[in-house]
C-alpha cells in the first residue's frame, strides 16, 4: 500500500488539481457572468439579476440548467464535423492554458520550465476554435464575426507576446513559479519596473479576449453575434465557457508576471504582517453582510440561502485564519503558504477582471480600423521600444552599476516619451484623414 | 523546482484528456436532455429575418490576408526576443547590442510597411486615389 502511494504521488496532485479546474472552471465563468451582470447594473442604476436566489445568486446555475435543455440547433448548410467541433477546440484550448499557471504555491498542474510560453502559445490556439466555428456556420454574419476576430487576435498577440518579453527580461525565466520568486527575491512586482509593459499587455488582453471596447468579433450591433450567430444551446454555452476562461488566463498571466503571483503586498516586510489578517476579515466582513441582509429577503428559501452562503463565508475566514492562530510548525501552519497564496492570486485575478468589466462598461466600441491602428501603428512599436528600454536599463543597472530608480526611471520617461510621440503622429494622421474625407 | 525532463509534461496530457472530456460530455448531456423540433426555417443561418442568398463562402477583403502576413513576421520576431531575454544576464551587454541591431532592421521593414500603408487599414484604393 505504501508503495502504490509512492508510486502515485507525483501524478496524484497534478490529478486533483486538474479535477479541480475542470470541475470549478465553468462554475466560476458562471459566477464572473453574475459579477459582471451585477456590475453592470450597478454601474447603470439597476438591480440586475434578484430573483433566482437572493440577490441572483444562483442564476448561473439555472442559466446552465436553462441552456442544457435548449434545442441544439445545427444549421442545414452547415459543415456539421466542424460545427461539432469548434467549440470544443475553444474550451480545451482555454482550460488546457491554465495548466502551466500556479495558483498560489501549492497549486499547479504542471511546472514547465517554458511556463509562459507554454501558456501564450496554447492559449493563441483559440482562435482556431472562433475561425472554424465561423466559417463552418454557413452565415454571413458568423465569417465576417470569425475574420474580424482572426485579425484582432493576431494584431495584438504580437504586442501582446513582446510586452510579456519586458518582464521576462527582469526575470530571466520563463517557468511561472520561478518569475514569482524573482519578484520575492528582488522585493519589488514587475508592474513598477515595466509599468508601460504592464499597460501594453492589459490593452492587448482585453483584444484577445474579444472583450468590450474591442468586442468587434462579436459586435451585436453590427454581426448579431459574430461568430457565434448560429449556435445554440450549450454549444453556445462552451463559446461563452471559453471567452470567461480566456479571461481568466490572461488575468493570471498579468497577475504572474507583473502584479506578483501570489505575493502579499510587502511580502518581506515584517511591519506589514498583519496585512496576513487581511483574509480573514474580508470573508468576515462579506459574511456579515450577507447576514445583515437575511431578514430583508422576501421568502423563506432565500433567507435559508443567503444565511448558508453567510456561514459558507465564515468557514473560509475560519481556515484563512487558522494558520496564523496557531503555533509555527506544525502541518496547520505550513498551510499558510498555499491557502494564503491562492487567495491573493485569486484576489488579484478578481480585481484584473474587475477593471476588465469596469472598461467595458466606460467606453464605446472601438471601429475597425481604430482597433488595427491601435494595435499596428501604436503598440506594436511601443512593445518594442519598451523591450529595448526594459534592456537598456538593466545593462546600466548590471554593467555601469546604475541604481535601481534612475535606471529604470529614465528609460520608463524615454519609453513614455515615445508613446506621446506615437499617439500624436496618430492623432495628426486621423485629423489630415477628417480634412481629406470633407473634401471629398 | 523545474522539471527539465519530459515527464514534467504528463500532467498536461492528464489534464488534455479531463479538458475534452468535460466539453465532450457536456455537449452529449445536452443533445440528449435537450428537445428537438426542427423545421426548415430554424436550419437556416439567421440573417435578420430576411431569406438567406447565397453561399456566405465567398472571397473577403485582401486586408485581412495582408494582416496575416506582417503577423507571421512580427510574431516571429517576438518569439525570438524569448530565448534572448532567458539568457540576457549572461550575454550582458553584447547581447543588447546584438538585438539592437536586430530590431534595427526589423524597424527599417517595419517603417516600409507603415510607408506603404500596409498598416492602413482604411487606406483609400490606389484607383480611387487616381480619379480625384
Amino acid at each position: 500500500m505504501h508503495t502504490l502511494i509512492e508510486f502515485a504521488k507525483p501524478i496524484l496532485v497534478p490529478l486533483i488539481c486538474a479535477v479541480v479546474i475542470v470541475a470549478v472552471l465553468p462554475l466560476v465563468a458562471g459566477y464572473i457572468v453574475l459579477l459582471e451582470r451585477k456590475l453592470m447594473a450597478d454601474m447603470q442604476a439597476r438591480l440586475g439579476p434578484m430573483r433566482v436566489g437572493p440577490h441572483g445568486l444562483l442564476q448561473p446555475i439555472a442559466d446552465a440548467v436553462k441552456l442544457l435543455l435548449k434545442e441544439d440547433i445545427i444549421p442545414e448548410e452547415a459543415d456539421k464535423a466542424i460545427f461539432w467541433v469548434a467549440p470544443l477546440i475553444s474550451v480545451t484550448v482555454a482550460m488546457l492554458a491554465m495548466a502551466a499557471l500556479a495558483i498560489g504555491p501549492w497549486f499547479q498542474i504542471a511546472d514547465l520550465n517554458i511556463g509562459l510560453l507554454f501558456v501564450m502559445g496554447i492559449g493563441a490556439l483559440g482562435i482556431f476554435g472562433i475561425v472554424l466555428g465561423g466559417w463552418s456556420s454557413n452565415s454571413h454574419y458568423s465569417l465576417l464575426g470569425a475574420l474580424r476576430s482572426a485579425a484582432q487576435l493576431v494584431s495584438y498577440e504580437t504586442a501582446a507576446g513582446m510586452a510579456i518579453v519586458g518582464g521576462l527580461l527582469l526575470a530571466g525565466t520563463l517557468s511561472t513559479r520561478e518569475i514569482i520568486q524573482t519578484q520575492d527575491d528582488y522585493g519589488v512586482w514587475f508592474i513598477f519596473a515595466a509599468p508601460v509593459g504592464f499597460f501594453i499587455y492589459a490593452v492587448a488582453s482585453i483584444a484577445e479576449t474579444n472583450r468590450a471596447p474591442f468586442d468587434l468579433p462579436e459586435a451585436e450591433s453590427e454581426l448579431v453575434a459574430g461568430y457565434m450567430t448560429e449556435y445554440s444551446g450549450f454549444r453556445w454555452a462552451l463559446y461563452f465557457l471559453a471567452e470567461y476562461t480566456n479571461m481568466v488566463v490572461v488575468a493570471s498571466i498579468a497577475t504572474t508576471l507583473f502584479l506578483g503571483g501570489w505575493l502579499r503586498p510587502f511580502a518581506g516586510t515584517k511591519a506589514f504582517d498583519f496585512l496576513d489578517y487581511l483574509p480573514s476579515l474580508l470573508m468576515l466582513v462579506f459574511a456579515g453582510y450577507c447576514f445583515y441582509r437575511v431578514p430583508k429577503q422576501p421568502v423563506k428559501i432565500q433567507q435559508a440561502v443567503l444565511a448558508a452562503v453567510g456561514l459558507l463565508l465564515i468557514l473560509l475566514a475560519g481556515i484563512l485564519a487558522a494558520p496564523l492562530l496557531v503555533p509555527a510548525g506544525s502541518l496547520v501552519a505550513d498551510a499558510k503558504a498555499g491557502l494564503h497564496g491562492a487567495f491573493w492570486f485569486l484576489l488579484k485575478v478578481g480585481l484584473y477582471l474587475y477593471v476588465f468589466m469596469w472598461l467595458r462598461f466606460t467606453f464605446p466600441r472601438y471601429r475597425f480600423d481604430q482597433l488595427m491602428h491601435l494595435g499596428w501603428q501604436f503598440l506594436v512599436p511601443l512593445s518594442i521600444v519598451n523591450v529595448m528600454g526594459i534592456g537598456l536599463a538593466l545593462v546600466l543597472h548590471r554593467q555601469w552599476g546604475w541604481g535601481h530608480l534612475p535606471a529604470f526611471g529614465l528609460t520608463t520617461v524615454l519609453t513614455l516619451a515615445v508613446a506621446g510621440w506615437l499617439a500624436w503622429a496618430g492623432e495628426k494622421k486621423e485629423k489630415q484623414r477628417a480634412i481629406v474625407g470633407e473634401e471629398a | 523546482m523545474t522539471g527539465n525532463d519530459l515527464q514534467s509534461y504528463a500532467p498536461l496530457l492528464l489534464h488534455l484528456t479531463l479538458a475534452m472530456a468535460l466539453s465532450g460530455v457536456l455537449v452529449l448531456l445536452s443533445s440528449l436532455v435537450g428537445w428537438r423540433r426542427p423545421s426548415t426555417t430554424k436550419s437556416q443561418p439567421y440573417e435578420c429575418g430576411i431569406t438567406p442568398t447565397g453561399d456566405a463562402r465567398e472571397p473577403f477583403s485582401v486586408k485581412f490576408y495582408l494582416v496575416a502576413m506582417v503577423f507571421i513576421l512580427f510574431d516571429v520576431e517576438a518569439i525570438f526576443l524569448y530565448p534572448w531575454a532567458y539568457i540576457f544576464r549572461e550575454l550582458r551587454w553584447f547581447g543588447f547590442v546584438e538585438m539592437i541591431l536586430y530590431i534595427g532592421i526589423l524597424l527599417v521593414g517595419y517603417f516600409y510597411l507603415w510607408k506603404k500603408g500596409a498598416l492602413d487599414w482604411n487606406r483609400p484604393a490606389v484607383r480611387r486615389d487616381r480619379a480625384s
